[in-house]
């Protein structure tokens, strides 16, 4: 009932088919490949010590550097760490130890909502909240913008890894009178802060590539932004701004510091995966 | 005489341990309290958020109305505005990105969950899921610098002559255009359906694939006939996941979508998305008007996304808690 | 001979590994001159670790053959390794001779040997597919020409389950009960018309009535297809098999007509088992 030729098609499909998977994988990721190789030819040429101490040049001009990119993008981190980090964990520490099942479920959505936003939209949201008002854009303002994204995925990694925390332990600190605060102060937070500080470094390295929700938040600065009711530069617009000039030593620049925020950007997400992967899954995406 | 001080004992000292319990439940109601108020904090963000939108792009919505989506102008000039070019290629590249990707990334899930030896398997998932963390304006980078060249001067000329006689690759080609924003997107949601896709592959139980391949299923068979459907919901899932990031991209696909408000034909042709006549025109956007029409395409791609997200989220949900059910 | 069986049991299972091996081939067998398979020297390994210990056995035509033991006596990957299903295991290999009607199946195409040798697993896995699809699944994937519907339902009516199910066939297979659903598994592995069906525990996860159902129907088989169930429950290989093969640790200590084994065990081992004493 079953010939022959049938047979050998289902075979060379099989083998045909089979093939191309592999060839799919193996093309991805050499592409994750080929952009770290470009970045390291086209921004290893150009990165020198001018470029991390030196301010922009004018336009027109070539050489300078983007120290007041550099140490923008820290303050606007340190900034959206401050404000996002601390609702970040107390939101997760809700979720996990004290909340309500219907009010739990309605956090959570809305925390993935938030995930999901696109950046620009946020920038928007940012822009009527912090811009608007003052009439100027502002460090601030920028930091609140990734302040805001920075809240979902902390959320999520807090309370996952609390929940991680074995019921056990909890048993036994409030077996010896702690009250249930106490308990998650002294012992369940410890335990589970390895994770909770990586899912914290995650996110941050996440905003730290972020242009769109700067544009016209932080907006741009060619020298230094002293305070934080300034606009300000930092490393993903300076980068946005250079590529699409006409000036070739501006994209010389570009390539730099591309390859500079490659480099802490994946570092962070590397040091924090492989942490993770000793602990335990990480949920993808 | 003795009954009444053996009850009067039994009633324990009143003031002292009741202030002590007080003191321990008021420090957990406020640590309820505390993080009950952050956690509302989210759920605030969003609700303003929602809120800003709707309020901020009043003006356009009362004086385009529904009009603003069929509306193919955009003239800042005269305080014309229409959403059509900008919906039309925010789709288009999405479209083109999933063409793509979709084939790629469901082809590679499964050379990751059913083919390769699970170190392997692990290994090449972990660096996929690096991918995903590259900021988008390397990308952008990426494609001023490589894929607009090589759109230009190779791949381009190479599809007109194949394929020139179909409407998309017809007309001018610059580097920049629909298609070489399609290709970049494609190359930036490509990891997350591996990623979920591979996730949700690995969940399928191996009674099933066993069951195929003891019928006399060849692997592929087995594969694509009964433990691909198995996960369908979760694989959908990843693509809408997917759809739902092309379509909110922002620096990479203004890099090189050429920022020309016209709807064509011609995947060669330059074109415009919402999320990148935003990011350029935002802080250019002279008078409220303006500024209200900008923020109403926002208050369009918040719902676009939304929406997927929702679905998404489901059809994941539903493919992991119990199996393709037809 | 009983003197020999006492002391260490270990070393006597060493020694002479089938010395209690009573086979069958000069009593019934010979009645019965098919063999659908025969099984010589099998060694299985998992990567380093050996499960399978020199086994030998022949498998009649027509007849059901029970495998029995306590867990983990290898009598499952032995099963599994008769339609080659171990090699989906990394690291697997066996080394040995397998004969299916007289042909070397390691040497076979390993798509044809499945379709020739059916399985049935121990919890039911029906594809999340409609009643007809499932049937119709190895029957497609074959190319089989004639009308699919007639097919489908002389699979059905083969496991006993057409008339249950002869109005829902376009519903979801899951929508059938447990023993409806392994009965589906059944009629499934039928449709592509094996010569022999392995069954593994199927029915460990079903009820004593289902379980009962099933071995009727394979009782009802038995003479267009043979088939090999493993087992769990004495009962059920006492009840429903023509032959019993006894294994323990990876070797097989007894074979015999299932009458014979069960009221007159040749080596005290298996006496010891089949009476509940360990396993």
């Amino acid at each position: 009932m079953m010939s022959r030729l049938r047979l050998m098609w289902r075979k060379s499909l099989n083998n045909v088919m089979l093939t191309l998977t592999g060839v799919a994988a193996f093309a991805v990721v050499s592409v994750l490949f080929l952009i770290l190789g470009y970045l390291v030819w086209n921004g290893g040429k150009s990165l020198n010590w001018d470029f991390f101490t030196k301010l922009p040049k004018p336009v027109g001009e070539t050489g300078g550097g983007m120290a007041n990119a550099i140490v923008g993008s820290l303050k606007l981190l340190s900034l959206a760490a401050a404000m996002g980090l601390p609702v970040g964990l107390l939101a997760g520490v809700y979720l996990a130890e004290f909340g309500g099942k219907m009010f739990s479920f309605v956090i959570r959505y809305t925390a993935d909502l938030l995930n999901g936003v696109p950046s620009i939209v946020i920038g928007i949201f940012a822009y009527s909240l912090a811009v608007l008002p003052v009439r100027h854009f502002s460090t601030l303002a920028g930091g609140v913008a990734l302040g805001m994204m920075v809240i979902p995925i902390t959320v999520r990694s807090t309370e996952e890894f609390l929940r991680a925390v074995p019921g056990s332990m909890r048993e036994g600190a409030m077996a010896l009178g702690a009250s249930k605060w106490r308990t998650i102060i002294t012992v369940v937070l410890p335990a589970a802060s390895g994770g909770i500080v990586t899912g914290m470094l995650l996110s941050l390295a996440r905003v730290a590539g972020e242009t769109a929700p700067l544009l016209f938040t932080a907006f741009s600065n060619r020298f230094w932004s002293p305070g934080w009711n300034q606009p300000i530069a930092s490393l993903p617009v300076m980068i946005y701004t250079y590529a699409i000039a006409p000036y070739d030593d501006w994209h010389r620049q570009a390539w730099a510091a591309g390859l500079v925020l490659l480099a802490l950007v994946l570092i962070a997400n590397l040091g924090c995966r492989l942490v993770l992967n000793r602990r335990g899954a990480i949920r993808s995406v | 005489m003795s009954t009444a001080t053996t009850i009067e004992q039994a009633v324990p000292p009143a003031p002292r341990s009741r202030t002590f319990i007080h003191r321990l439940r008021d420090g957990d109601e406020v640590a309820h309290v505390l993080t009950l108020v952050f956690a509302a904090l989210i759920l605030l963000i969003t609700s303003m958020l929602v809120y800003e939108l709707w309020v901020n792009s009043h003006l356009s919505r009362a004086k385009f109305g529904w009009m603003f989506f069929w509306t193919r102008v955009w003239d800042p000039i005269f305080g014309n505005f229409g959403a059509a070019p900008f919906i039309y290629g925010t789709l288009v590249t999405a479209i083109v990105a999933l063409l793509i990707a979709v084939p790629l990334g469901l082809a590679g899930s499964i050379f990751l969950a059913e083919l390769a030896p699970r170190k392997l398997s692990d290994s090449i998932a972990f660096l996929i899921d690096l991918l995903a963390a590259v900021p988008s304006v390397i990308y952008g980078l990426l494609g001023i610098f490589i894929v607009v060249p090589i759109m230009r001067t190779k791949l381009g000329p190479a599809l007109k002559s194949a394929l020139g006689f179909l409407p998309f690759f017809q007309g001018p080609n610059y580097g920049v255009g629909f298609l070489t924003a399609g290709i970049v997107l494609a190359i930036m949601v490509v990891p997350f359906i591996i990623s979920v896709s591979r996730e949700v592959l690995l969940t399928v139980p191996r009674e099933q694939r066993e069951a195929a391949l003891a019928l006399g299923s060849t692997r592929w068979e087995s594969t694509w006939k009964v433990v691909v459907p198995w996960a369908r919901s979760g694989i959908m899932g990843s693509i809408f996941l997917a759809l739902a990031r092309a379509l909110g991209e922002t620096m990479a696909v203004t890099m090189v979508i050429g920022n020309d408000p016209k709807i064509s034909a011609s995947l060669f042709a330059p074109g415009y998305t919402i999320a990148a006549v935003i990011a350029n025109e935002f802080t250019e956007a002279t008078g409220d008007l303006y500024l209200s029409a900008l923020i109403e395409l926002g208050l369009v791609l918040f719902l676009m996304t939304f929406i997927l997200n929702g679905l998404a989220r489901l059809l994941i949900v539903a493919t992991e808690h119990g199996g393709g059910h037809p | 001979m009983a003197a020999a069986t006492h002391g260490n049991n270990a070393t006597v299972s060493r020694l002479a590994p089938t010395v209690r091996v009573t086979d069958p081939s000069s009593a019934a067998l010979q009645k019965e001159a098919r063999l659908r398979f025969q099984i010589s020297n099998l060694d299985f390994f998992y990567g380093p670790k050996q499960a399978v210990f020199g086994l030998n056995l022949k498998i009649p035509a027509g007849k059901i053959t029970a495998l029995i033991g306590p867990s983990g006596c290898g009598k499952s990957t032995f099963l599994r390794t008769l339609n080659r299903m171990n090699e989906t295991i990394r690291n697997s290999r066996f080394v040995g001779e397998i004969l299916l009607d007289g042909q070397d199946i390691s040497q076979m195409d390993v798509v044809r040997l499945r379709r020739r040798v059916g399985m049935v697993f121990q919890r039911p896995n029906p594809f999340p597919k409609s009643i007809y699809e499932n049937v119709a699944y190895g029957l497609k994937i074959n190319g089989y020409k004639g009308r699919l519907d007639d097919l489908v339902e002389h699979s059905l009516r083969r496991a006993a389950l057409w008339e249950e199910v002869k109005d829902y066939l376009h519903k979801s297979a899951f929508a059938l009960s447990g023993g409806q659903q392994q009965r589906l598994c059944i009629a499934r592995a039928l449709a592509v018309d094996p010569e022999v069906l392995l069954l593994d525990e199927p029915c460990s996860a079903l009820d004593p009535i289902t379980t009962a159902k099933i071995e009727e129907l394979m009782f009802q088989l038995k003479d267009s297809c043979t088939m090999a169930i493993v087992t769990h429950n004495m009962q059920q290989a006492a009840r429903a098999s023509d032959f019993t093969a006894f294994m323990l640790d990876g070797r097989l200590i007894e074979h015999n007509e299932t009458s014979k084994l069960f009221t007159t065990p040749a080596d005290p081992r298996t006496e010891a088992y089949i009476t509940g004493r360990f396993g």
